[in-house]
């Protein structure tokens, strides 16, 4: 007798179950409904995406300089291909765009080392672009020294406008918001009370209140023949809004940490600042780091509402352009342009956190 | 236990907002800085925004360089601040501007109660129709049963009621929230005629995917005189730029325009001309000028003719024909006192 002591090898799994077919059977035509499903999903997506991607791409008209060259039905980039330098420096004189550029090139270069594993000397290279960095940039962006020919605020525009904006709101927004966070919590009454009207002010007016306030009422208050920057009004506006809604994030966090993380520090003998330098924010603002860049990311869309106090940002910018009477008409591929601008950097920033928060974890989250 | 007596404090922030009459300041004060500084829209086809290298143009904006232009005898000494239609008077009333052009209408509210002066009327706009040619009418009085696209809140929908019911006929209006799709439902057909501004109505034709297919009527149904404005208290700078406006209206009466401008002042034998050109008569004394203040306005910015052509005339994209901005003596309402 032939016992078979081995057991035979396995047989493959039957065609129907593996490769593509094998994932369509899996994931698409499990059961009647979900192959009902299935097809109705993917006639909705043929009927938009199809003719969306012709209109954008395959009908699209590329090259030219005047609308004539728009005439395959298609979308006309050319519209903004002619005012790209517009929609990027605003009315920034044409010489000095090398002056925004190198801004711009700089703080990338700077921030390239921050993101290698290796380099050590992070914490100084992040001081540098926190405090040197921006006294650079303003040069360059103004001018009126070095031998730099000045630039008022009022010919910035465009994307360039758009980042300054919200560059000042984010780097500003933070630490306001870190001390408005600890002083709300904090023991002493004056302290705590400053932080408590401030932030439930801030965060009990809408954005748009500040920047009209700031651009029609505050010039009336001021003497006569004072005049106060428009985009300094507009930036203080929002940067004070910004940080009452960082202080929220950021308190959300502080309270996140166990008592008893304070008592140890406490018990070490640490002093406030140690403590919360040491143990408590660096575990609470690591919590936080979605809300954190949530409200960076509402932050820079936010700056778009610039435009109802005249200051030209990216989608002002768009809209003036829509106003030339020779090329009126093609609003849609200047919002398409618009959006698409925005999702990358809103997007990258997205990306940016999460792998932040990959890289910072510790077992903390469940 | 103790009751504590809360005493609240109403603090009342007074904040006198000062009118203070400006005598002869604005001329100093621009004279000093270098430029005139001009509000205008943040984009209005043909009457102020960016062009593709960044320079406004504008009927609006050649307004304010022809002020800039009687100044200095610079045509370019002007800067621009786009201003949206609720900063606007603000805008002027705390100084961060000089005058304001910006497509406001003059009206009694604006003109007695915010402490502003309208210096003259650069466009006489109103409210009119665009109908599709297929419909083949002629004028506006035959539109009786039409359907109109309205865009929603105006005042043009209140206009459109006033006119119809004044002339006793019917309509049907259709609404919509922005210009946009009033525009587009227009040119999908799912009305007979489009209502709003008339210099707007030109700017949506274009828009149309067929702007040959529809026309303008003649007729207007509404009162929009649009006109630059400067604050109240300084006459002197409200005659500056009232007579740049009537310079340019003038220039236009005597044929005088930006190619032949040397040529007339040299030559004519027209006295109103020699006049307009500074070579007699009253020259810049009274307005505090130099003696070729009209000049170089003709020479830089052109006549009121020129300027119309160039921004929303026939040279433009837009077409509008002169109508109620003609001269006076060419049918319109355009008129300028004279200048001796």
């Amino acid at each position: 007798m032939n016992v078979q002591k081995q057991p035979g090898p396995d047989l493959p799994p039957p065609a129907s179950s593996v490769g593509v077919i094998g994932w369509l059977r899996k994931n698409l035509f499990s059961s009647a409904p979900n192959t009902v499903l299935t097809l109705v999903a993917g006639y909705l997506i043929y009927i938009t995406l199809v003719p969306a991607f012709q209109w954008a791409f395959l009908n699209a008209d590329w090259v030219g300089d005047s609308r004539e060259a728009c005439d395959s039905g298609g979308a006309c980039w050319v519209f903004v291909a002619v005012r790209f330098d517009q929609f990027m420096y605003g009315f920034y004189p044409e010489a000095e765009y090398w002056r925004i550029n190198l801004a711009f090139g700089l703080l990338i270069a700077l921030m390239v080392p921050l993101f290698i594993e290796k380099f050590s000397r992070k914490g100084m290279l992040a001081a540098f672009i926190l405090i040197v960095y921006p006294v650079i940039a303003y040069y360059l962006f103004s001018g009126g020294a070095f031998g730099l020919v000045h630039v008022e605020t009022s010919l910035w525009g465009g994307l360039s406008l758009t980042l300054v904006l919200a560059g000042v709101g984010i780097v500003a927004a933070l630490p306001i918001g870190i001390v408005l966070a600890l002083g709300r919590r904090s023991g002493m009454p004056i302290v705590r009370a400053v932080s408590v009207v401030f932030i439930e002010f801030w965060r009990g007016v809408p954005l748009i209140t500040v920047l009209f306030m700031s651009s029609v009422m505050l010039p009336l208050f001021l003497p006569e023949g004072t005049h106060f920057d428009k985009l300094l009004r507009a930036m203080i506006g929002i940067v004070m809004f910004q940080s009452a809604y960082m202080a929220e994030v950021v308190r959300g966090g502080l309270q996140a940490i166990p008592k008893g993380q304070y008592e140890a520090a406490q018990a070490l003998g640490l002093s406030y600042w140690k403590t919360m330098g040491l143990i408590v924010l660096p575990q609470a603002l690591k919590l936080v780091i979605p809300g954190i860049v949530n409200t960076f990311i509402a932050l820079f869309k936010d700056t778009t509402l610039v435009l109802i106090i005249g200051l030209f940002d990216l989608l002002a910018t768009i809209q003036s352009a829509f106003s030339d009477p020779n090329w009126l008409g093609y609003s849609v591929e200047g919002y398409v342009f618009a959006a698409a601008t925005f999702w990358i950097f809103c997007f990258s920033m997205s990306r940016y956190s999460q792998a932040l928060e990959r890289k910072l974890h510790t077992g903390h989250a469940r | 236990m103790k009751k504590f007596v809360l005493t609240t404090t109403a603090l009342a922030l007074c904040a006198a907002v000062s009118t203070t009459a400006f005598a002869g300041a604005t001329l100093n004060d621009v004279k000093k800085k270098g430029f005139v500084q001009c509000g205008v829209t943040t984009g209005l086809p043909g009457f102020s925004g960016p062009d593709e290298k960044g320079n406004w143009t504008g009927l609006d904006v050649d307004t304010c360089r022809a002020v800039a232009a009687a100044v200095f005898g610079d045509a370019q000494k002007v800067k621009f601040t786009p201003l949206t239609a609720k900063e606007r008077f603000t805008a002027l009333q705390s100084g961060e501007i000089d005058v304001l052009s910006r497509n406001t209408t003059w009206t009694l509210t604006r003109d007695s109660s915010l402490g502003l002066n309208f210096a003259g009327v650069n466009y006489y706009d109103g409210q009119g129709f665009l109908v599709s040619k297929n419909l083949g009418v002629k004028s506006a009085l035959e539109l009786d049963g039409a359907s109109f696209c309205i865009q929603a809140g105006t005042t043009t929908e209140l206009n459109l009621a006033d006119y119809f019911r004044a002339n006793g006929m019917s309509y049907t209006p259709i609404t919509f929230d922005s210009s946009d799709e009033t525009v587009k439902a227009f040119g999908a057909g799912r009305c007979d005629a489009l209502t709003s501004d008339q210099s707007q109505l030109y700017a949506l034709r274009i828009k149309l995917k067929n702007p040959g297919s529809a026309m303008v009527l003649p007729e207007i149904i509404s009162k929009e005189p649009l006109g630059p404005v400067v604050r109240q208290g300084d006459d002197e700078w409200f005659n500056i730029v009232r007579w740049s406006l009537f310079a340019m209206l003038n220039a236009e009466e005597y044929g005088v325009t930006s190619k032949n401008v040397d040529k007339m002042a040299a030559s004519s034998k027209d006295p109103n001309v020699l006049r307009l050109l500074g070579q007699s008569g009253i020259k810049g004394k009274g307005l505090g000028l130099s003696d070729t203040w009209a000049a170089s306005i003709i020479k830089q910015v052109g006549n009121y003719g020129e300027m119309f052509e160039r921004n929303v005339g026939q040279a433009s994209a837009l077409k509008i024909s002169r109508g109620l901005n003609a001269l006076w003596s060419k049918g319109g309402i355009q008129y300028a006192p004279p200048i001796r």
